[in-house]
């Protein structure tokens, strides 16, 4: 008699966790997209390079969360970050599209021929992280360690001044995570 | 002058596996001798089965493994596995019963997992747990306590080993006249028939505390239990946990209905409380392994065994718990990482 | 004096200090040939500023501190710079790295610094750059330039100075002989140190294993009659000298895993380094010389030592009558976390509190690793409070994830899990060779968060300068219109 109690209990119990739940949940709906993207947005790499044909790593996670894109589009994150993202959407893994484009076997960063820059500010504006300094007419230099090495500097120079160089020629240990990830790898 | 290097620390513990697992086989001494003493020497033939099969299962697995024979050997782990086991089994069981039970113990539930320190479930318990569903009525007639007056016949050493690899006894025996069931067994089903407590406890199987005989077993394991607490091998945390919730159970339903339900002292002391507080529970590998996950593991190790014992299907629940609450470690590890040091909040 | 506090976890072990804390402290000879690493504390490379060839005096500056984070190196004997060049390090392991070689002219001449008679004629932010010139470092083991400890907690209120005398490592002894044969020395360091913070008080802790030198501290606290210095008991449970266990233990406050003692109000100094900067301060004289312990039962005479730096180890086993024939290994620091040298040819750092000439009976060696079997002894001596069983598991399947929510940052690799795993496993070798691979994923999730916030600044920038400019573009229109009309 007491078991059944119990038990009638604990279903009527579970049925109103359920039901209260399924009402958050629609009321949460917007809250809840959100706080999707911004999970999505803390696996991507913030590379903020494009490849993924969107304007940066958040439009991007806004349009996976939207189911506008696929999670495998994302060359600078590669198969890991593929995977953390098929991880959180519950989703079968898969391997990078190439078609989005590869990544060079070590962390890059842009490099300005300071000498070549006739100060165009061109890149300044292409930059998506403020990583590059520098005034009109004036030479302008890369700051190594907060360079993603997303390659979005390089087609606007009028002059093709900037190359990409490896991150651990430029950035000291200290500074630069990449580096130091190359450095362990090795 | 030239030195070789090594990374620090250059001083550690003379500690191995191997010591704590020694110390473990000691402290069960005694109650392999409190249960020879009540229930023949069945339990001398039936663990050097047990053994003897764990070495070989052991063997057999690292041979497969492709891992060093010597060294695995000679850890133990095997060794309390099958004394465990042959402790859980009755002293008249058939040899193919503790064969079969160990095999597969040390062979699935031990090395399928990955061998020593990878096996989720206490073998053991999952050796015994196979047999008890497989062959509830070998595994639940055991022998009456030498020290009743109901006992009709002692079995010398040689007739019972002759029983348990012929699986008959000697001449003019009779296995009803020798058997009986374990207190928690008889007291299940004279209550099942509608006995009163009183009634029920009656029985010469009863003493002053659980059941007879069965006290001393269990006051022996106590000891054994308290060396081990002593010797810093095992912690207080599961026992004092396991036998808390337990006694705790029992309280409050005898509280309710003592006609009913024994109370917390007949729990402690019968069939294999103490020994799963101390020696099953604790098996450092299958437990929780924080301070504060080991509480809440042999916590719903004592309440899952009151429930099995009082309200489910056989007379004993500790292997059952020990088993259910193995498959909640993961989870409860997941939950129970202390604070660390300079950290306001447990990660 | 109250009865000895204790931190959380931790171990009791046999403290091996008999044989070196029979004799007084002896004064080591000065080495003919004084070998100078550049690198001997922690932070950045001093730089040279003698050249090869040229004559030096004794305490005479020859190396400059590159950052801030660095220190000036002295000359322990005066005579010729006859190398600049890569030389075995004992902070390497034995290893070369870049040193400056001086050969001793016997002359022991001395290059004049002056004495300070009143340090507290002196304004503190004055007396903590003067004691910057001394070159002193951390004395017990950690090397970290002291001026920059100072710096970290100058300006700070109600700062408590606590001064570290609790020689935890088994067979170390430097600092309680230290303590007993100069106990004024380090009372009046930590009072100079006190006056640089301008701290309100002052702890000086030992563990209640040193009788002899809490007595000669005690005596030396009543000469110097200063009432905000007292002392304090710890338990000899290692590591209750570490830096963090010590003020929890003292003060009943724990350091935030990602700040400084300063953070809650405490700087800690070892006793030596308190009388290190005693000796510069008033008479002059700077870090060119420290107390080494010299034991194990691979050295003959087992002994502390008064030692010029730069004097190879060699040389000391010399004097402490040479090796045994049961040396087996020689280790720079205790038992516990000291490095293992290659040779005896690097020289005595800064650092270099204890060297053990190990024989097989000095050392405990492992035996073949079991797999874990999680009885959590480890857990239960482990003084950061980790789970170094769950730690490993994470650490043999490199799971950064799973390293980071167990805490591996916070390891202070003691080796007390190491010392009581009777699976036999090398925990903290095993800690030590995951860390990096941690750090670097950390920090590479801090350089996206940062990149991401700059980008989104960026873009935050990018739309208020475009609505600035569409609002003034409709300014503009506004006015056209009403000139138009």
């Amino acid at each position: 008699m007491t078991e059944l109690a119990a038990f009638v209990l604990l279903l009527t119990f579970a049925g109103a966790a359920l039901f209260a739940n399924r009402v958050a949940a629609k009321q949460a709906e917007l809250v809840e997209r959100a706080r999707l993207i911004e999970r999505i947005d803390r696996i991507l790499p913030q590379t903020q390079c494009r490849r993924c044909t969107f304007a940066g790593c958040r439009p991007y996670a806004t349009a996976i969360a939207d189911g506008a894109a696929d999670i495998n589009q994302c060359p600078p994150g590669g198969d890991a970050t593929a995977a953390a993202l098929a991880a959180l959407l519950g989703r079968a893994p898969k391997p990078v599209d190439p078609r989005f484009g590869t990544m060079p076997s070590i962390p890059m960063v842009a490099w300005i021929d300071e000498p070549a820059c006739i100060g165009c500010t061109k890149c300044i504006q292409a930059c998506p992280v403020d990583a590059i300094v520098g005034a009109p007419r004036h030479m302008h230099t890369v700051i190594a360690a907060e360079c993603t090495g997303c390659e979005l500097c390089i087609p606007p120079c009028p002059v093709d001044c900037i190359v990409m160089r490896p991150a651990h020629e430029l950035v000291t240990e200290t500074t630069h995570p990449s580096a130091l990830l190359d450095a362990v790898a090795s | 002058m030239q030195f070789p290097t090594s990374p620090p620390p250059h001083v550690v513990a003379p500690n191995t596996v191997g010591r704590v697992m020694r110390i473990v086989i000691y402290a069960l001494l005694p109650t392999i001798v409190a249960h020879v003493l009540f229930f023949g020497p069945g339990l001398l033939v039936q663990s050097a089965l047990a053994v003897a099969t764990a070495l070989a299962a052991e063997a057999l697995a690292l041979r497969l493994r492709g891992k060093p024979l010597a060294f695995y050997l000679g850890d133990g782990t095997a060794i309390v596995t099958a004394l465990l086991l042959a402790l859980c089994l009755p002293p008249l069981a058939p040899w193919w019963l503790v064969v079969s039970g160990t095999a597969f113990a040390i062979l699935l539930a031990k090395h399928a997992f990955g061998g020593v320190g990878m096996n989720l479930f206490n073998p053991a318990m999952v050796g015994y747990a196979v047999l008890l569903v497989s062959f509830p009525a070998q595994l639940l007639s055991w022998l009456p306590p030498h020290a009743l007056d109901i006992q009709t016949a002692e079995l010398s050493f040689a007739q019972t080993a002759a029983t348990i690899f012929t699986g008959r006894l000697p001449e003019a025996l009779a296995w009803d006249a020798i058997t009986s069931p374990t207190p928690l067994d008889a007291l299940k089903t004279n209550l099942a028939l509608g006995m009163t407590m009183q009634e029920a406890l009656a029985n010469p199987l009863f003493g002053g505390l659980g059941g007879r005989g069965w006290e001393w077993v269990n006051l022996a394991t106590l000891i054994g239990g308290i060396a081990l607490l002593m010797l810093r091998i095992i912690r207080w945390h599961i026992p004092v946990a396991m036998l808390g919730s337990l006694a705790l159970c029992a309280t409050i339903m005898y509280a309710v209905d003592p006609g009913t339900y024994p109370g917390p002292l007949f729990h402690l002391t019968s069939g294999a409380s103490l020994l799963g507080a101390f020696f099953i529970a604790t098996d450092p590998v299958s437990a929780a392994t924080s301070d504060r996950g080991r509480l809440i593991y042999a916590s719903g190790i004592g309440v899952l065994t009151y429930i099995i014992r009082t309200w489910g299907g056989y007379p004993d629940g500790v292997a059952f718990a020990v088993l259910l609450m193995n498959f909640a470690v993961p989870l409860i590890d997941r939950y129970t990482i202390p604070r660390i040091y300079g950290h306001a909040e447990r990660p | 004096m109250q009865t000895a506090v204790r931190a959380r976890g931790g171990l009791r072990l046999e403290a091996h200090k008999e044989r070196s804390t029979r004799d007084p402290i002896a004064t080591a000879a000065p080495p003919a040939h004084a070998v100078l690493t550049l690198d001997q504390h922690a932070g950045e490379r001093a730089v040279p500023i003698v050249a090869v060839g040229e004559r030096v005096a004794l305490g005479q500056p020859i190396a400059r501190p590159s950052t801030l984070v660095s220190a000036w190196l002295h000359a322990p004997i005066a005579g010729e710079v006859v190398a600049i060049e890569p030389r075995p390090a004992a902070n390497h392991g034995g290893a070369p790295a870049l040193s400056i070689v001086i050969a001793n002219d016997g002359s022991d001449a001395r290059h004049r610094e002056r004495a300070i008679e009143d340090f507290t004629a002196l304004a503190p932010a004055e007396l903590r750059q003067w004691i910057g010139r001394a070159g002193i470092v951390g004395l017990g083991g950690a090397g970290f330039p002291t001026v920059a400890k100072l710096a970290s907690a100058a300006e700070r209120e109600h700062l408590a100075l606590l001064i570290n005398g609790a020689e935890c490592e088994p067979y170390i002894s430097c600092d309680e002989m230290l303590m007993r044969e100069r106990a004024d020395e380090v009372v009046l360091g930590a009072r100079i140190l006190m006056h640089a913070l301008e701290a309100r008080e002052c702890v000086i802790a030992l563990e209640d294993n040193a009788p002899q030198a809490q007595q000669a501290m005690q005596a030396a606290l009543t000469r110097a009659g200063d009432e905000r210095l007292r002392l304090t008991q710890v338990a000899a449970i290692y590591p209750a000298g570490g830096e963090r266990q010590l003020i929890a233990a003292v003060f009943g406050k724990e350091v935030p895993h990602d700040g400084l003692p300063r953070d809650i109000g405490v700087l800690c100094h070892n006793v030596a380094t308190a009388a290190a900067v005693a000796r510069w301060v008033a008479r002059g004289e700077p870090l060119v010389s420290r107390i080494v312990t010299i034991t194990g039962a691979g050295v003959a005479h087992a002994r502390n030592l008064d030692v010029r730096i730069g004097t190879p180890i060699a040389q000391l086993i010399e004097e402490c009558g040479g090796y045994t024939p049961r040396i087996t290994r020689l280790l720079m620091g205790g038992t516990m976390m000291g490095a293992a040298l290659a040779t005896d040819e690097a020289a005595v750092i800064k650092t270099t509190n204890c060297i053990v000439a190990a024989s097989a009976r000095d050392l405990e060696p492992r035996q073949p690793e079991m797999p874990c079997i999680r009885c959590g002894n480890c857990a239960e001596v482990c003084p950061a409070f980790l789970l170094p069983q769950q730690l490993h598991l994470n650490a043999q399947a490199l799971d950064l994830a799973g390293l980071e929510r167990y805490g591996l940052m916070d390891c202070i690799e003691c080796g007390c899990c190491d010392y009581v795993c009777p699976s036999q496993i090398p925990l903290v070798e095993r800690f030590r060779q995951a860390k990096p691979h941690l750090a670097a994923h950390l920090r590479a999730r801090a350089a996206a968060q940062a990149a991401r916030q700059r980008y989104e600044s960026r873009i935050a920038r990018l739309q208020r300068l475009e609505a600035e400019q569409r609002q003034r573009l409709e300014e503009k229109r506004r006015l056209a219109r009403r000139k138009d009309s």
